[in-house]
């Protein structure tokens, strides 16, 4: 009996190992660069999870089929493991500790939210291992000295400055009256700082700060102040619940702003869902399909929205956009580096200029993207009530006029 | 802390309606927490989630085309059959046990729920657009979206006529006699097992009333339940069971309560504010009891 115990015990001892090490990867098997990513496929941010990962596996493909990576003379394909964080960062934080110690990646991509990307930041750089991520953007991010952190996306804190600057120079230079409500978390926070900075900067006056609840579906309060301190700017960012609360109780208060800024609008499809009153609304994104960016791999955006489309049914928000970007970015350092040790790869990955169909690359010392400013969208809808987003800054850009200040909704 | 709300009387009279309409609607989902609670003694957390799933259905009916102001018809029938379902998997497990084996089989059911609506309809935000504009009071300063009044007034419809349902009908009858005594009543004749099923089928016909309600005025998310949850626990543990007089009261009470703190304190305190009001009044309900528990000695 004992014998038979023991002949168990190391029979299984052997298949484990056997199966750990076939599971296990290196970096790189044979003609494959394995990435690692943890996203949010089930949780609260599945929607944005599932954009993100789109957006991965797009990129992939097309490199994989234009040819692949190449370093030291040999072609390498990408190929990626991916694992649920369930939304939610401690458990972020675990599988990139498993990720890394036990399947052996040696490069990650970022997971979806700049709460996520903050949980497994440390664990990337206490590894060494480079991670270039694309869903980020909180300021905090950029601050602590991540070594091995690159953000191929603007910083929360630019989202809306160029709402305020706007609304400036049409007052002729002079300042405005803001009133702006927040949600309380690092992304919304880190909006806020840029408007307070902007709002210095131009001589503007803050009126109304409000923060909104994570359970954030009643502004009526915010909303009742701002129509009798009437501002000439309202700023809107608590995500999509955020952006939907924000129109639906502002076309049924008929409250009256000239200028109305948000975040997370597309995300919302505040433009499907709210149709003609979301009118006027004015977005801050990260991309939009008709910038004039270029690349060898996607071309240009329209190109990519198409393609993104026939395959994934649904146009791309720019959550897609920028993890495709991160890819194009790993593959550009690789061939620059010319090697897979991951410390030349991080110096590689520093030095990055290049464009995009997403835009210009560029990382400052702190890991964030510096060479692609921020577009603001408006809503604007034909008389038959189909909406689109048209860009109308800044101006190189520009698809179609800002319309300033908005109707007032007694005479729309 | 900003006081406003006191500094301008058309912002007071703005912040009273508001809280009112709201309370009317909080009160509703409370009338179904306080009706099982009282008949079955469970304390059903998973109540929220039911109101959420409710106002899905009204979505869903807004996405294909149908106005969602129906919802408040389809969705309790189709909630009632739901609420049948999980009485017959899980709670008829649980009812005679205690309330703490309840409210934990029911704060599963609504992790599961969390799970599941988010699996099948996506962690998006949604809302269903009724279009039914605004009634502006005070020359323009007071506004009320018309989809606020419209859920209060079909509250009250439900609510009265669950009332007369109680009173008059012969299964309200026989739910009013198993509250009183599930004993007595089994012994008399009354198939207290399918009073429970019928109660908890009740109670979620109401919460799917509520969903449906919500999804017109405000927004859903399939993690938006726990904070209606909450409130229907507060009203419902201030007025008592049994007392719908008690509930309409506090219920409307917590509606302006909420404004107000979000007035005074901002909004991100709004939700807070519930907690830490439930947490004064139980502390307070101890007091007292703990007082006459004294006295009784």
């Amino acid at each position: 009996m004992k014998i038979k115990n023991i002949l168990i015990t190391f029979v299984s001892a052997i298949a484990l190992l056997f199966s750990t090490s076939v599971v296990s990867f290196a970096k790189v098997v044979g003609d494959k660069i394995i990435l690692g990513a943890a996203i949010s496929l089930t949780g609260k941010y599945s929607s944005n999870g599932v954009h993100t990962q789109n957006g991965y596996n797009m990129a992939v493909d097309r490199i994989n089929s234009m040819g692949g990576v190449k370093v030291g003379g040999k072609t390498y394909k990408f190929d990626i493991i991916y694992y649920d964080d369930e939304s939610n960062p401690k458990r972020a934080a675990q599988l990139a500790e498993r990720l890394i110690s036990q399947d052996k990646v040696e490069f990650m991509l970022g997971p979806y939210s700049s709460g996520l990307t903050k949980a497994i930041a440390p664990v990337t750089e206490k590894y060494g291992v480079p991670m270039v991520e694309a869903n980020g953007a909180s300021r905090s991010l950029f601050t602590k000295g991540y070594k091995y952190l690159f953000a191929v996306l603007a910083p929360a804190n630019l989202y809306l400055d160029v709402a305020i600057r706007t609304a400036v120079e049409l007052n002729g230079g002079k300042g405005v009256r803001i009133a702006q409500a927040f949600e309380q978390d690092a992304f919304s926070q880190d909006v806020r700082l840029g408007i307070l900075d902007a709002a210095k900067e131009t001589g503007s006056e803050i009126i109304i700060d409000d923060k909104l609840p994570k359970e954030l579906n009643d502004m009526a309060a915010t909303l009742v102040k701002v129509k009798q301190m009437k501002p000439d700017v309202l700023v809107v960012s608590g995500h999509t619940k955020g952006a939907l609360t924000a129109i639906r109780q502002i076309s049924e208060m008929k409250v009256d702003v000239p200028m109305l800024a948000m975040t997370h609008c597309d995300a919302a499809k505040l433009s499907k869902q709210h149709g003609k009153n979301s009118q006027y609304a004015l977005c801050a994104s990260q991309w939009h399909k008709t910038l004039t960016y270029k690349d060898d791999y996607f071309k240009d955006g329209m190109t990519y929205a198409a393609d993104f489309e026939k395959e994934f049914g649904y146009d791309p928000p720019y959550q897609s956009a920028e993890s495709s970007a991160a890819l194009l970015v790993f593959k550009d350092a690789f061939e620059r580096a010319n090697t897979f040790d991951q410390k030349k790869v991080r110096d590689a990955l520093a030095a990055t200029n290049m464009q995009t169909f997403y835009g210009n690359i560029k990382f400052a010392p702190g890991g964030q993207n510096v060479d692609k400013p921020m577009v603001l969208f408006q809503v604007m809808c034909d008389d038959a009530g189909k909406c689109e987003n048209k860009v109308v800054a800044p101006l190189k850009w520009a698809s179609a006029e800002l319309i300033h200040p908005v109707p007032k909704w007694s005479e729309r | 802390m900003d006081f406003l709300v006191f500094q301008y009387p058309m912002i007071t009279i703005q912040a009273c309606l508001d809280g009112l309409l709201l309370g009317i609607l909080f009160a509703l989902i409370a009338y179904g927490m306080a009706l099982q609670w009282g008949v079955m003694n469970i304390i059903n957390i998973a109540q929220g989630d039911l109101v959420i799933l409710g106002g899905y259905i009204a979505y869903f009916m807004y996405l294909y085309g149908i106005h969602p102001a129906w919802g408040v018809i389809v969705s309790p029938i189709i909630m009632y059959f739901v609420g049948i379902a999980i009485y017959k998997l899980v709670i008829n497990k649980v009812v005679d046990r205690d309330l703490f084996i309840s409210i934990l089989a029911t704060f599963g059911i609504s992790i599961l729920f969390m799970q599941l609506m988010n699996f099948a309809f996506g962690a998006d935000v949604v809302l269903a657009n009724s279009g039914y504009g605004t009634t502006m009071l005070f020359d323009n300063n007071v506004v009320l979206p018309n989809s606020k009044i419209f859920s209060a007034f079909i509250s009250i419809v439900f609510a009265i006529c669950l009332v007369v349902y109680m009173k008059r009908s012969k299964l309200g009858r026989a739910i009013r006699a198993t509250a009183q005594n599930a004993r007595a009543a089994k012994i008399l004749g009354v198939d207290t097992e399918k009073v429970y099923a019928a109660t908890f089928g009740i109670n979620a016909a109401l919460c799917g009333v509520a969903g449906a309600l919500i999804s017109i005025t405000f927004t859903i998310h399939p993690y938006m339940g726990l904070p209606y949850t909450i409130r229907s626990f507060m009203i419902v543990i201030v007025a008592g069971l049994g007392n719908l007089p008690g509930v309409a009261m506090s219920g409307m009470g917590l509606g302006i309560f909420e404004e107000f703190a979000d007035y005074i304190l901002g909004t991100e305190f709004r939700i807070g504010s519930v907690f830490l009001l439930l947490v004064l009044i139980l502390v307070y309900r101890r007091f007292k009891l703990s007082r006459k528990r004294e006295y009784l000695k």
